[in-house]
């Protein structure tokens, strides 16, 4: 096919235009169909978070007395023998009247019965990170049993209480109360450190 | 984060056995134009005689040594490091992350589906919520001072791009961030900061993110306290409340003076730090070059201002320019030194207009008992008339 000095002309302008309209990148699609789609047991296998209202909480149960022999074994080095000697965190300890003076005070440590303000966290815990030698070893009923002995150990329940998916959630933290949230955006530009 | 006695001591001798190294291993020649270089090598390394490392300070982190450091980047080996069950190792070919919750389509992605999403680079620092040496002796670096930040350019996928492959809800309001490390870490974050600038970052500075900062992949939150830019990212739960974790409740919230803690408290305030000249630099009469850096999670750096008298007078430093948002800033402020004693200080105003406190201002509102977290006091260095320059804590005079 003979292509003439005309058309040559005519495609060239015709590819300028082209090149001029085309965007300098594409727009971004909804989306990319990257990934596989996660399965309920792939989910199921990682998902061991707890929330306050018991949400995630596993069959099984567990109250003081049934705790305090794990504790004894598997917490009291790094915790002390009844959660107050340290040397690690001090589980165990309340405060002697109403208020929340740790402002004030640079020796109280911050316990679960002074200072956290769900019972849920305990469980959640315990069961990811505890005990550090072998984290995330501990079976639902030994998690239960230890969360159970150590909210009584700080008299938040009573000895015979039993700690399920059902009642753990209902435990009200003496702390709870007194925390707030971040009010920092409402004063922007005015200094509150 | 206390620095005792014993960290202090260490500190020096590992300086000390550090310089000696230095000597011994290098054999410069007299005359370096008279012998042939060195050849190429695959990885470059810093010069025998200019060498520098973190301060490790117990088992949990190790910090940025600011007195070493000029510009506004922090070298990756040097950036500080905190983690609450060790450094984990991740094989990259095996990871992936779990995207589930209030989401209409659950999704697993491998490192390299996180990689082929358009990606976005940006220069941010990260501070550790508890960046405040509180019982720091006169014998203190700026680095056992406030090493426990750091800026490096992240490279990463943005998580709205993630969160709307997944189709998020819209009456999604929190996710939790979950670590793959033995204290399977996890923060809750509010919905609009993930759809706002929060990357799953996988790049620091050029190259993969160093094991002690996540990787393969971590979260990053610019401009918020450290914690909740959760490394090892394996999970992100979406949800309309949040998980109140560990980390959240029991340990980085502030009890204040009124009787309450703070929760939630994500922003790092304006803060500044003079790194030169502090401890353990000593001073020769003269025109000195005052230096440091300024960083505020609200934005930008406004201005820095430098006092050489205590606190009585204050003068604009200058700022190196580009002054980036939620970065390091890097300041500098000309001065001449007599031989008298004084003290010297710089505090920073960002964009809002806030302006950093002092350690007076915060106590008022925190309370003696207060914890480390998210404690930003203007910082004074005391200029003896030997030219010695220490640390003191507020008030000066």
């Amino acid at each position: 096919m003979g292509v003439t000095r005309s058309r040559l002309h005519a495609v060239c302008a015709a590819a300028l235009v082209v090149t001029l309209a085309t965007p300098m990148s594409a727009q971004a699609p909804a989306r990319f169909g990257l990934g596989r789609a996660a399965t309920p047991e792939d989910i199921a296998r990682l998902d061991i978070d707890i929330m306050p209202d018991g949400t995630g909480l596993p069959a099984g149960r567990g109250t003081s007395a049934d705790g305090a022999t794990t504790y004894a074994a598997k917490c009291a080095r790094c915790h002390g023998p009844t959660g107050k000697e340290g040397p690690n965190d001090v589980l165990v300890g309340r405060l002697p009247a109403e208020g929340f003076p740790f402002s004030q005070d640079p020796t109280l440590p911050h316990t679960i019965g002074n200072y956290w303000p769900h019972a849920t966290t305990v469980f959640d815990y315990i069961r990811r990170a505890m005990p550090p030698t072998a984290p995330g070893s501990l079976t639902d009923e030994e998690v239960y049993a230890l969360t159970a002995f150590l909210l009584h150990a700080n008299a938040v329940i009573p000895a015979d209480a039993v700690m399920d998916r059902n009642t753990l959630p209902k435990v009200v933290m003496p702390a709870r109360k007194y925390f707030t949230p971040d009010t920092r955006k409402q004063s922007a530009g005015k200094p509150r450190p | 984060m206390k620095v005792t006695r014993r960290d202090l001591i260490a500190g020096a001798a590992g300086a000390m056995a550090l310089s000696q190294t230095a000597r011994s291993e290098a054999q410069a020649p007299t005359d370096p134009s008279k012998v042939r270089g060195k050849p190429p090598r695959a990885n470059g390394e810093r010069a025998a005689t200019a060498k520098v490392q973190r301060l490790v300070r117990g088992g949990t982190s190790s910090g940025t040594p600011h007195q070493d450091l000029m510009g506004t980047i922090t070298p990756s080996d040097l950036h500080f490091e905190r983690h609450h069950g060790g450094v984990p190792e991740i094989d990259p070919a095996s990871y992936s992350l779990l995207i589930h919750g209030m989401v209409d389509r659950p999704t697993i992605f491998t490192l390299s589906d996180l990689t082929r999403f358009p990606s976005h680079s940006q220069i941010y620092f990260l501070e550790c919520s508890g960046n405040l040496g509180r019982t720091a002796g006169p014998e203190t670096t700026p680095g056992q001072l406030a090493g426990l930040t750091s800026t490096s350019e992240w490279t990463g996928v943005p998580l709205a791009t993630l969160l709307r492959e997944v189709g998020v809800h819209k009456n999604a309001k929190w996710l939790l961030a979950e670590g793959t490390d033995a204290a399977v870490l996890t923060r809750s974050v509010p919905i609009e900061k993930a759809l706002d600038d929060a990357l799953v970052a996988y790049g620091q500075n050029g190259e993969a993110l160093r094991p002690e900062q996540g990787y393969p992949v971590r979260l990053f939150l610019p401009g918020w306290e450290g914690n909740a830019s959760v490394k090892w990212l394996r999970r992100i739960d979406v949800s309309d409340r949040p998980f109140m974790t560990r980390e959240e409740t029991s340990k980085y919230t502030e009890p204040f003076a009124d009787g309450t803690s703070r929760m939630f408290s994500f922003r790092m305030d304006a803060r500044s730090l003079i790194t030169h000249p502090a401890f353990p630099t000593r001073l020769e009469r003269g025109w000195v070059e005052i230096s440091g850096i300024a960083w505020t999670g609200a934005g930008r750096i406004r201005r820095v201002e430098v006092s050489t008298d205590g606190g009585k007078t204050w003068a604009s430093a200058r700022l190196q320019e580009p002054v980036l948002p939620l970065a390091h800033t890097r300041f500098r402020h000309l001065w001449e030194f007599t031989g008298t004693e004084t003290v010297i200080m710089s505090r920073a105003v960002d964009e809002t207009g806030y302006v950093q406190p002092t350690r007076a201002e915060l106590l008022k509102l925190r309370g003696p008992g207060t914890t480390g977290y998210h404690l930003n006091p203007i910082t004074g260095w005391v200029v003896q008339a030997d030219g010695r320059v220490i640390y003191k804590e507020e008030p000066w005079a």
